[in-house]
């Protein structure tokens, strides 16, 4: 007699497939940017003083405060990453968890950059900023440009990493779907769950009416460990969350630090 | 949570047939199978086509007369970036690897599906999103966009018409391209089957690989730029505008560095599928497989290093010109490396001639034409005399429409039976095929000729010397026109009423051909395991 797995085949998990894909992915991010500082290269040969002259209005402690902070952020994704595949599931809710709380402190860091920046008057299109010399508007309107880009990637990146958060968070568990054709296979079967061969319960019989039987077998967390396609979606995570970071590990030094 | 996936018992049911979660047109438009996404595709697809070639059509009949009596110069602005628009974004960037690529790259390496078959649909998703909103841009007060398909800054960021939705539109459509792409390359790296080392894949799949590569590495650059634009009309954040210390040449080298990579996104899937259907109708093995395959490659890369020449008169530095110029002249090695080896192929072998080659052989003749007039514009001073006028326009329609869209309508017609278990009447097709060469000539011939004698692109009017040109370059396009409709109708009469084909009806030696028609959900009754090379005749059918 045919069990109900062996007609609901298990779905075919290729995790070095989705890990190249998540390199590709990040390989187009990566491009994204690249425009950006290919700009960032031209305007600045061309307008060399000016952007040293405007670089001085950053305030460089929050800068690098706001750096501390991505850079730590990377270290407790990637404890969480070690964490989770040492099935420490707890560690690694926390470390995920603290990694958003420091996206959060970026963001809101570079809101009081950017409001005090506005205040100012130092933003795209007004007239204190159009007022001054070609070069330091565009090197204005390249820091909006670049930094906020950035700052939507943390945004995403802190969506990504809740989303995971979550997940890990859920209690392991395993579905089995039997859909239409196949669930023509169970029709007028009893749907058994056997344990060994004592032990068995004997749930429904599936009738004509029946179209899609899904079982969800859920698992003490404790003693279960954690789902393994999670593992590979933190990572995953992860690997994005990198990317935020060094991106920002450019711009710093860019914008910042070239007075 | 780790959920389970269907296996199909039963393998006579076709993927047509197959009953899924969903039934009707929810079966279409939520499935995750590669073969129904490649019909989502063909059918969306083969509409904005007609759409596109319609206003085409149009702006030939403004044409027909001399001063504005079908449209004014606004319209005809208007109709010439959607015609554009439609027809780059919409049509022959996602063409052939969307419809055929989806449909065959993985049966022709032995896989039940692609590496991602949620983002597969997610792509046909954003690609419905992406074309919705360009459309919807009609109907918006600034109504269709008027500054080309290239969108160049500052007038994009003047204009007062739709521009930010319709480039956001781009945009969109450019991720999805990605996704395409990455889920390719991922497709051919992990699901290849067993004995299907990389030299035993077919060319189409190879013409694909370069194609995803050159999808992940280039469509990027234009998203940022598009990006840019958008930025710049909403949150006046100037990079480009000259008042605010930006450079618009800069955008015209941020959007070639992408759109002319993008060139060879549409064509190198084209000399796949010739690639495919000159050893089937030929009855032997291709000629120069690895030269192929590499050219692909380095079609790509050669490809990515010559975008500056489309600016040769912007006011770029002569040493630029001069580098650029040299550099593209390399892209024709690789390329006749291509049309030598198809050639080779056809020699002393068992032609039979069928309606697949005949489109094939036409793409190759066309495409000749194309390149060696695009040959004649990398050369500078030819360029500085025929920048902008009819001739470009004439020369990237032979390469664009000679070149891909015939051979996608080849690649079409050489897969007809295996996507639908019918067959077309082949002398229908021909008679499509006499109407469409003819048209096709007639139009774009003339349109060569014009631009050598100095008509501009993209005005609404002409001077009293281009009248007789362009009366004939309009009865042309009836003739394509009525071509194409004829061969669309053929085929979806066919698609209803067609006979019944064979599993190999020509003689294909490819995994596609070795499975039933049309094939299985899963592709093959079992793993097939791959033991010779891709194009091996076992005896020449005489």
């Amino acid at each position: 007699m045919k069990n109900i797995r062996e007609i609901a085949l298990e779905e075919h998990h290729d995790f070095v497939g989705a890990k190249m894909g998540m390199w590709l992915f990040l390989l187009t991010e990566l491009i994204l940017f690249t425009g950006l500082f290919i700009l960032y290269a031209m305007y600045r040969v061309r307008h060399a003083a000016e952007f040293h002259a405007a670089a001085t209005e950053l305030d460089v402690v929050i800068g690098t405060i706001n750096t501390l902070v991505l850079l730590t952020s990377s270290l407790t994704v990637a404890v969480g990453i070690e964490a989770l595949k040492r099935r420490n599931r707890k560690l690694a809710k926390w470390m995920v968890l603290l990694t958003v709380l420091f996206a959060l402190t970026f963001l809101v860091n570079k809101y009081f950059e950017w409001s005090a920046k506005i205040h100012h008057g130092i933003f795209p299109g007004a007239d204190e900023l159009l007022s001054r010399s070609q070069g330091e508007i565009i090197y204005f309107n390249l820091y909006y440009a670049m930094t906020g880009l950035h700052g939507l990637h943390v945004l995403v990146g802190m969506g990504i990493l809740l989303w995971v958060y979550f997940l890990i968070a859920r209690k392991p568990s395993e579905k089995v779907v039997v859909a239409p054709p196949n669930i023509e296979y169970l029709k007028g079967a009893q749907l058994i769950a056997s344990k060994g061969e004592q032990e068995r319960w004997v749930i429904d019989e599936i009738k004509d009416d029946v179209v899609e039987v899904e079982v969800v077998i859920k698992k003490d967390p404790k003693k279960a460990g954690v789902d393994i396609p999670n593992i590979i979606k933190l990572e995953n995570a992860g690997l994005y969350w990198h990317l935020v970071d060094i991106i920002w590990i450019f711009l710093f030094p860019l914008f910042y630090l070239i007075t | 949570m780790a959920s389970h996936a269907i296996d199909v018992q039963n393998a006579q049911e076709n993927y047509l047939e197959v009953k899924g979660r969903w039934s009707g047109i929810l079966s279409w438009i939520f499935s995750t199978d590669h073969k129904r996404i490649g019909i989502l595709y063909l059918v969306s697809i083969a509409f904005f086509f007609i759409v596109a070639a319609t206003i085409g059509i149009f702006m030939r009949l403004e044409q027909l007369t001399m001063g504005p009596t079908l449209m004014k110069p606004e319209v005809y602005n208007r109709l010439f970036t959607l015609h554009g628009v439609i027809m780059i974004f919409l049509f022959i960037i996602p063409g052939i690897p969307a419809i055929l690529g989806n449909f065959f790259l993985p049966i022709q390496i032995g896989a039940k599906d692609v590496a991602f078959p949620r983002l597969n649909l997610l792509s046909w998703w954003l690609f419905m999103i992406g074309a919705t909103l360009a459309i919807l841009t009609l109907f918006l007060p600034g109504g269709l966009p008027d500054t080309g398909w290239t969108f160049y800054a500052p007038y994009s960021i003047r204009t007062g018409s739709e521009v930010s939705l319709a480039v956001f539109a781009a945009f969109i459509l450019g991720f999805s391209s990605i996704l395409t792409g990455l889920n390719f390359v991922t497709t051919v790296h992990r699901m290849r089957a067993p004995g299907m080392s990389f030299f035993r894949m077919p060319l189409f799949v190879w013409a694909l690989y370069a194609t995803a590569w050159i999808q992940i590495l280039a469509t990027p650059m234009v998203g940022i730029t598009l990006l840019l634009i958008i930025v710049e009309r909403l949150l006046n954040i100037g990079i480009f505008d000259p008042t605010q210390g930006g450079d618009p040449i800069l955008y015209q080298h941020l959007f070639w560095i992408y759109s002319h990579p993008a060139v060879y996104i549409m064509i190198l899937p084209g000399f796949g599928v010739i690639s495919e259907i000159i050893p089937t109708f030929s009855r032997r093995t291709i000629f120069g497989y690895k030269l192929i395959a590499f050219s692909s490659l380095s079609i790509a890369i050669f490809g990515s290093l010559v975008w500056a020449h489309h600016m040769f008169v912007s006011g770029q530095s002569d040493l630029a010109n001069i580098i650029f110029s040299f550099l593209t002249f390399f892209v024709a090695i690789p390329t006749a490396i291509k049309v030598f080896n198809w050639v080779a192929t056809l020699y002393k072998g068992s032609i039979r001639f069928e309606p697949p080659l005949l489109f094939a052989l036409s793409s190759i003749f066309l495409f000749s034409i194309g390149g060696f007039t695009g040959l004649m514009q990398a050369t500078l001073p030819i360029n500085v005399h025929i920048h902008d006028t009819y001739f470009v326009v004439g020369h990237f329609h032979y390469t664009m429409f000679g070149g891909t869209i015939w051979a996608l309508i080849a690649g079409i017609l050489y897969w007809f039976p295996k996507i639908t278990g019918k067959m077309y009447n082949k002398k229908w097709i021909y008679v499509a095929w006499a109407f469409m060469f003819i048209g096709f000539n007639t139009l774009y011939g003339t349109m060569l000729y014009m631009g050598w004698k100095g008509m501009p692109r993209r005005y609404y009017d002409h001077l009293p010397e281009f009248h007789t040109d362009h009366v004939i370059a309009t009865v042309g396009s009836w003739f394509l026109y009525t071509g194409i409709l004829i061969l669309v109708s053929t085929l979806i009469y066919a698609v209803y009423r067609g006979a019944k084909a064979d599993a190999n009806p020509w003689g294909g030696t490819t995994l596609e051909w070795k499975t039933s028609s049309p094939p299985p959900l899963e592709n093959f009754e079992k793993e097939p395991v791959v033991e010779h090379e891709p194009y091996y005749h076992e005896e020449a059918i005489r």
